[in-house]
């Protein structure tokens, strides 16, 4: 084209970057990759090919692990664990920033590889991916200082199996590999089949580094060598970023193994616009939410809720801005959309698309080039939220719309999803975006903002979005443990005795569901009997109807969530208070059920904890962190919502108290089932509860056999957490169960923990769950 | 008259009766502007010939100007003269592109006549500042008068400043009228509204202001004098091309936009061509609806010009001054 047609025409052209350095870089290494183990690579083996998506190019050949492999890396990050940790955090902050250093320092390469291997433009490995990489080192090294001084009660956990997906390589592995090795673990990571490049160039940094062998081993592979991570006895922690399915196959292969589990899982996530958004820069925060690294991303805003006052502007304004978009050579610095990374992904997006009947499929007139695995932009308007589109993550560059009429119901469809990992609310009345966002079920939501990411920031979802977060200290806790020594939970038989003893007035203890007392739905009782074989009472057995009728009860509670925690420590003090005028009653109670002389003193703790949790009440605050913007990001801990506890043996009242004023300090609704050997402090409770001003619902107490309810409340869908201090071995069961909801667990493995010495904190945290708040602001 | 280059023949502004509602509803987000302006230079790159083409383009969209104290006839004379030939013949001719002029010269007042003798018979037009430039504090009848005087003394186009006290002041119906007088005032010469962005305090009353001047008639909105001490950015040319494109969806009219003060490199005004062409469309970046307000850029876009065509990074000194 001559200059003279260009200047009428106006064209772009093209602006490749080079791929000569990253090209050169494969030839050295004989376009072959074996795996990095105990700081070597090992040799190239049978394996499968890594292709360029945008051109089905041959890149490299990439070895698939085998057992003695991943043996072998385990084998590797076992020894070198101790050490590594001892190191100190100081030593382990040189080796962190010297990483980062690293990785600016070859930070093209690293993008052009990257974009290569991915498909995704080149603007975003190289202005996005590589830089957000480089800061999480930077921001790790930091905490690897501090770590010390700050969290001088938690341990590493050890070695840390991680898998990664392959829409961030090189971005997942700093957020799975940096936080690990700060806090002085060792890794065996898997990057994605389709995607390992970036990782194998990143393991030639760790050489350059000097990072002590064995620290960081690196195994390529597909799902089999995730699974033999996943299984492998040595491996203590998992850490697993990619599709909702896998991460329930993992928590189900792990339940009950003890092995500490991070899971980010996939995404619906809403991208809201007010009337009153400033639209314009909504469309194009849109752009940076769906047509971002080709709509494959697990926090994108796929799912478009417009106010019906504007979605006609809206809808018209998308329309004309992605005819602007450019899909093509993801080398080309002028392209807006790359390739999608594999032809299974690109068929999965096309079967999904085409085999949509209702609504409008709206596909700009766009150049798309012939070959590659290449996705136009897509804009579905007219479905409802009952449509499968509407619902399920179609993780490609598909944006699905619908319109709402009022706040409430925005946030209602907003809150329509199994998933919660973010949110966008876009508007430029502040109190709305404010008064919207702690109410949005999503790990992290940005106010007039999408796609903001940062290593001070903690990020992760909520529901089937996964659990744990990544990104600043709640990221690095996450790779710790406490310091503290359990011991197994001693099993307590109940004391049994003559079945015909009798009182002369009936004494039958019920089940407290929704603020009453009700009777057992499966119409069975047993005897409970004291120290000495005495009858005491008779207790109901809870089955799955009750659970049910417990979560009901708590779900129709759900304002608790939202009362001030000045609100909330007023009824824990008086249930204090209340607990305190009973106290000669309910330590006899506990002597008399266990025997001995305890009681006073835990009922005394009890009142304690309760008065501790009360002061917490309105104190465990959220921050604000430091990140990169003119604005603020919020770190909110918000209720986790119902959680199911089984209440332990070892202190029947401290450790059902203990649960209880966590649970509700923070804002939950618990169904507690009380010791199963020692369940009268439990249903004695009912009186006190009644007249402490807890709300119905809010608290209710099951009694009955916990291997047979502990299932049930782990598998029923509206239960948010559950959580075990049983003697009984329900650990695996419900860590199990819980994987149909990717519900949080926090269970024992039959350890049992020192109740007078418990640490609040560690309560708080789980009943808490982080959510970030983006919140740029400023005028000018 | 139309303006010089006008490659289609488009309808004038005419302008609306103030519509408040739609003045007031106008939003911007600070933040969000930002963030897809500091995009603006990364989604898309422009390299080689492609480079050279845009350059050359950005060159025929210059309102090359000077605007001191210290003017005279014959500094006037020297600008026109590198308003003519703006780049070196030599490089010209082997972009095969002889005949690239710049978009028009813009002076004061008293530097019309120089600068009409000048450009005669070449086409490019003469722009002068008008009402007051730059604080546009002088008698409200004797803004409109020199612009009266202007036009008679053969100016093609005017650009005014407006009352910033009347954005800041919320009085949008003043805004509107002042606006309206002096569209009429201008009669065939076409009238570029300043609107002094930096002095407007945010960039919703950017939005508000543009839209006001634009439903009072005004050909094109400008971003400065080049006399406040924040003159054209991105965030504000994102905010004032929307709402041409609003404008333009709502009435059919086509505004155009002239970013004044601080862009001084190539590369800048590549991204301000691409802005254009991605927010607004091919037909606005064309000299009838787009100008640079610039007098340092022309030399930078020189240097890289001779660059593309002999492969060597150029100096100053080689190409002739303005």
């Amino acid at each position: 084209m001559s200059i003279k047609e260009i200047f009428e025409s106006m064209d772009y052209g093209t602006a490749p970057e080079s791929a000569a350095e990253a090209q050169k870089w494969l030839e050295d290494k004989g376009r072959a990759f074996g795996h990095f183990i105990n700081g070597e690579f090992t040799k190239p083996g049978d394996g499968f090919d890594t292709r360029n998506p945008a051109n089905d190019e041959h890149l490299a050949q990439i070895t698939q692990a085998t057992q003695t492999d991943v043996d072998a890396a385990v084998l590797a990050a076992k020894s070198a664990q101790k050490s590594w940790a001892k190191l100190g955090g100081h030593k382990r902050a040189r080796k962190l920033y010297g990483l980062a250093r690293l990785m600016q320092k070859h930070s093209r390469l690293l993008a052009v590889l990257e974009t290569m291997d991915n498909g995704k433009p080149i603007r975003e490995s190289r202005d996005i991916d590589i830089p957000l990489a480089q800061r999480h080192f930077y921001y790790h090294a930091g905490l690897a200082q501090l770590l010390e001084t700050e969290l001088p009660d938690r341990d590493p956990i050890g070695v840390c199996g991680q898998i990664i997906p392959w829409n961030f390589p090189l971005l997942m592995l700093a957020w799975k590999i940096a936080p690990a090795l700060a806090a002085g673990n060792t890794v065996v990571l898997k990057p994605a089949e389709y995607t390992p490049l970036t990782a194998l160039a990143f393991a030639e940094l760790c050489q350059m580094a000097g990072l002590p062998k064995g620290v960081v081993n690196i195994v390529t592979g597909d799902g089999a060598v995730g699974e033999m991570i996943v299984t492998h006895p040595d491996v203590q922690k998992i850490a697993f970023t990619g599709s909702t399915e896998v991460g329930r196959i993992i928590r189900r292969q792990t339940a009950g193994t003890g092995k500490s589990l991070t899971l980010e899982l996939g995404g619906k996530s809403p991208f809201i616009i007010f009337d009153d958004a400033d639209l314009d820069s909504a469309v194009e925060g849109v752009v940076d939410a769906i047509w971002f690294n080709q709509g494959q991303v697990c926090c994108a805003g796929s799912r478009l809720l417009v106010h019906e006052a504007v979605s006609d502007k809206v809808h018209a304004k998308l329309v004309q801005r992605m005819e602007k978009l450019r899909v093509g050579d993801p080398m080309d610095k002028s392209i807006d959309i790359g390739a999608i990374v594999h032809r299974t992904q690109h068929d999965r997006i096309s079967d999904m698309i085409g085999s949509c009947q209702t609504g409008t499929v709206h596909q700009p007139d766009l150049d798309m080039p012939d070959s590659g695995w290449f996705y136009p932009p897509t804009l579905i308007s007219g479905l409802s939220p009952a449509h499968p589109l509407m619902q399920e993550e179609i993780f490609g560059p598909v944006l699905v719309t619908t319109t709402f009429r009022t706040p409430a119901e925005a946030i209602q469809l907003a809150n329509n999803t199994k998933y919660g990992l973010a949110a966008s609310v876009w508007s430029e009345n502040v109190n709305l975006c404010l008064g919207i966002a702690p109410q949005l079920k999503a790990g992290v939501v940005w106010v007039n903002g999408t796609n903001m990411f940062d290593a001070a920031a903690s990020f992760g979802g909520m529901r089937e979005s996964g659990f744990g977060r990544e990104g600043g200290w709640e990221g690095l806790q996450a790779y710790t443990k406490p310091k503290t020594v359990s011991k197994k939970a001693k099993l307590i038989t109940p004391k049994s005795g003559a079945a015909n003893e009798h009182h002369d007035l009936d004494r039958t203890a019920k089940l407290y569901i929704g603020g009453k007392q009700a009777r057992p739905d499966s119409g069975y009782s047993k005897a409970v009997y004291d120290a000495s074989g005495r009858y005491m009472s008779d207790i109901p057995l809870a089955s799955r109807k009750d659970i049910r009728n417990a979560v009901e009860a708590a779900v129709a509670a759900e304002s608790w969530g939202k009362t001030t925690g000045h609100l909330r420590s007023q009824i824990l003090y008086y249930l204090g208070e209340n607990l305190d005028a009973r106290k000669t009653e309910f330590a006899a109670r506990l002597d008399q059920m266990r025997g001995g002389k305890t009681g006073a003193a835990e009922v005394e703790a009890s009142i304690d904890a309760l008065f501790t949790y009360g002061a917490w009440a309105d104190k465990f605050d959220g921050d604000v962190r430091n990140v990169p913007i003119r604005g603020v990001a919020l770190g909110m801990n918000e209720p986790v919502g119902i959680i199911g506890a089984f209440c332990p043996d070892s202190a029947p009242l401290l450790g059902l108290i203990t649960t209880l004023g966590s649970a509700l300090a923070m804002g939950n609704r618990v169904i507690l089932t009380a010791s199963e050997a020692y369940p009268l402090s439990a249903t004695d409770l009912y009186q006190i509860l009644d007249t402490s001003d807890v709300p119905k619902g809010v608290v209710s107490i099951l009694t009955g056999s916990h291997v047979d309810l502990a299932p049930h409340m782990a598998s029923h869908l509206g239960v948010d957490a559950v959580w075990s201090f049983s003697a009984q071995d329900i650990s695996k069961t419900i860590e199990e169960n819980a994987a149909g909801n990717i519900k949080l667990t926090w269970v024992n493995y039959g350890l049992d923990r020192d109740w007078l010495n418990s640490d609040p904190i560690e309560f708080l945290h789980n009943a808490t769950e982080r959510k970030t708040i983006w919140i740029p602001f400023g005028e000018g | 008259m139309s303006l010089h280059n006008n490659p289609l023949d488009i309808p004038r502004n005419g302008g609306m009766g103030l519509d408040l509602d739609w003045v007031l509803s106008a939003q911007a987000n600070t933040s969000a502007i930002e963030r897809r302006a500091s995009q603006l230079g990364t989604r898309r790159s422009v390299k080689k010939a492609h480079q050279a083409a845009w350059l050359l383009k950005a060159v025929s969209c210059i309102d090359l100007t000077t605007l001191s104290g210290d003017d005279t006839s014959n500094r006037v004379l020297r600008l026109c003269e590198k308003a003519k030939q703006p780049v070196d013949a030599g490089i010209l001719a082997k972009l095969e592109m002889p005949n690239i002029s710049v978009g028009a010269v813009c002076v004061y007042h008293d530097m019309i006549p120089a600068a009409k003798s000048a450009l005669e018979g070449t086409g490019i037009p003469v722009a002068a500042v008008s009402t007051g430039f730059p604080a546009g504090l002088s008698p409200f009848h004797l803004r409109v008068a020199e612009i009266t005087e202007s036009v008679a003394a053969g100016a093609d186009e005017i650009d005014i400043v407006i009352s910033r006290r009347h954005v800041l002041s919320g009085n949008w119906q003043a805004l509107y009228d002042e606006m309206r007088t002096f569209r009429e005032a201008c009669g065939d010469a076409h009238v570029k509204a300043i609107l002094a962005t930096g002095e407007l305090g945010s960039l919703r009353n950017v939005a508000r202001a543009s839209l006001v001047c634009m439903m009072a008639g005004a050909d094109f909105i400008k971003t400065s004098t080049g006399k406040e001490s924040v003159n054209a950015t991105l965030p504000v040319s994102l905010v004032m091309i929307r709402a041409i494109r609003d404008y333009h969806e709502r009435t059919g009219f086509m505004v155009g936009y002239k970013p004044a003060g601080g862009i001084s490199k190539a590369k800048d005004a590549l991204v301000y061509l691409s802005m254009m062409k991605e927010e607004l469309g091919l037909r606005w970046v064309q000299p009838d609806l787009f100008r640079f307000g610039a007098s340092s850029l022309l030399g930078d876009i020189e240097r890289q010009l001779e660059h593309y065509v002999t492969g060597a990074y150029s100096a100053t000194f080689r190409h002739a001054m303005g």
